[in-house]
């Protein structure tokens, strides 16, 4: 019979490619938290977030939005006394429930980030405003006129690109691409 | 002659042109060659990363790669681009396993990795060469109040490799170089939101407004920045800041490359000064002023 692996099994192995120390050394000082310039806005902060996941709780961990919220700078990653790479755990966190599909359907951050390596995928440069109408409808009335106004601006100043670049190779990148995961042929 | 393999990155194809401009012409003042890249692509931003860590690393390592295939050390301007980038070539040497699925795929564009060059950001490589910069300063920004923003993205990621990411300093001595008078900036290391920008505005208007406020509070005419996504966040988005806090900040933000072309007496229109939204402050001005006579 197969093993199970267990949940903070497998989120140490995706700290481990990263390189930094297992969640279980974490001593609960809350330098993460207290460090971290986003953790005002998360429902779970990085302190106890790393106990829930040491702790296996799969469930409550999944449910959470606080690593979307993570903005990756670093800094509890820098100042954490036992060298727990909590940013690259964070990334970690952000690709296992892209693949289990389980995030609160209201975020923005999954939407976004797949809109992005889509397009990508099929031109090699990124778009801002293909990026932008993405997730323009997610927004309130208010923060769309808002939006508006700033994208107005850089249009005005020519600074917001008309046309999609492309890379010129863009054959041989697809196909080097479709070694890694499969994309259809459009 | 210094001579790298330069990789604009997608944001100084446009929104960040001034960027682009200004890094080409300081570079080329300073006889550093920039040569483009020829047909790189997009880092991934955070995005890859979310999504696909295998995926990530191969397009990284395709522009790593190509610059490898020149035998020059690649030079990034965007500290996204510039931390994708040196991740990958530091994970890619380190993991021999991973280096080699990732080479499996680059064999389609006749591509491969060997882990034979450096990483580098724009700014190490102009501030390893002070003196340099300073004969060339001839246009002095004196009296220009600066505050240094490093952001998170060029130091933090690389402690593990044993470095100093809490103290930096070369920015300030970069800026001194110039004649301009660096200000002691207590969060020129904090976070300007990045891409929480879209995904959770709130959290990054906030993060905004702390940094506007600690840059006026530390006397600073204006902030220099080497990130394209800083720049945007400081800059643009003040008028959101101004309505969700009732604050009232018109702080100008300006590339350091901008800066230093500046006072190497280098004509405003040639840095990409005219874009801004936020008017350069009056010491910025008098030194604008004397590169159309100098
Ligand atoms: S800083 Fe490190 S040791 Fe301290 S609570 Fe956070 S993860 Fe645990
Ligand atoms: S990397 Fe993420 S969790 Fe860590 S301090 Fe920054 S925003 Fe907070």
């Amino acid at each position: 019979m197969a093993t199970t692996v267990t949940f903070s099994r497998e989120i140490a192995n995706l700290l481990h490619a990263a390189g930094g120390e297992p969640v279980s050394s974490c001593m609960q000082c809350g330098t993460c938290s207290g460090t971290c310039p986003v953790s005002d806005f998360m429902d779970v902060r990085p302190q106890r977030l790393i106990r829930m996941i040491d702790a296996g709780l799969k469930d409550q961990v999944m449910a959470t939005r606080s690593f979307w919220y993570c903005a990756s700078c670093y800094q509890c990653t820098v100042r954490c006394p036992r060298g727990i790479d909590i940013a690259e755990l964070m990334y970690g966190l952000k690709r296992y429930t892209i693949w289990k599909k389980q995030y609160p359907e209201d975020l923005i951050g999954p939407a976004f980030s797949e809109t992005f390596v889509k397009n990508i995928v099929r031109t090699g440069r990124s778009y801002e405003p293909v990026l932008a109408t993405s997730y323009f409808f997610t927004l309130g009335l208010k923060e769309m006129l808002q939006e508006a106004q700033g994208a107005t601006m850089l249009m005005l100043k020519g600074r917001l690109p008309v046309l999609p670049a492309r890379i010129k190779r863009l054959e041989n990148f697809k196909r080097m691409i479709k070694r890694i995961i499969p994309i259809g042929d459009e | 002659m210094k001579k790298f393999a330069y990789y604009p990155g997608c944001s100084l194809e446009k929104m960040a042109q001034s960027y682009h401009l200004s890094a080409v012409e300081t570079a080329r003042m300073l006889g550093v060659e920039l040569k483009e890249l020829d047909d790189w692509n997009c880092c991934g931003a955070t995005a890859y990363f979310h999504v696909d860590e295998l995926l990530a690393h191969t397009l990284c390592a395709r522009n790593l790669a190509m610059a490898e295939a020149e035998g020059m050390d690649l030079v990034a301007p965007c500290s996204g681009c510039y931390k994708n980038m040196h991740a990958c070539n530091a994970h890619l040497k380190k993991d021999r396993d991973l280096a080699e699925h990732v080479n499996f795929a680059l064999e389609e564009d006749n591509l491969h990795f060997a882990g034979k060059i450096k990483v580098r950001h724009l700014i190490e490589v102009f501030a390893e060469d002070l003196a340099a910069v300073k004969a060339k300063a001839t246009n002095p920004l004196t009296g220009l109040k600066v505050a240094p923003y490093y952001g998170c993205q060029i130091l933090r990621p690389r402690k593990f490799e044993h470095e100093n990411v809490e103290e930096p300093q070369y920015f300030e001595d970069l800026l001194g170089a110039l004649g301009a008078t660096p200000v002691d900036f207590r969060l020129k290391l904090r976070c300007c939101g990045a891409a929480l920008i879209i995904t959770n505005r709130e959290a990054a208007l906030s993060m905004v407004r702390n940094l506007l406020q600690n840059a006026v509070d530390s006397g600073a005419d204006v902030i220099a920045t080497a990130c394209p996504l800083c720049q945007v966040n400081l800059e643009c988005y003040q008028d959101q800041v101004n309505a969700q806090f009732g604050t009232n900040f018109s702080v100008p933000v300006f590339y350091f490359t901008q800066l230093m072309g500046l006072a190497m007496g280098i004509p405003t229109k040639q840095l990409g000064v005219g874009t801004e939204f936020v008017a350069p402050p009056p010491a910025m001005l008098a030194a604008c002023r004397k590169t159309a006579v100098v």
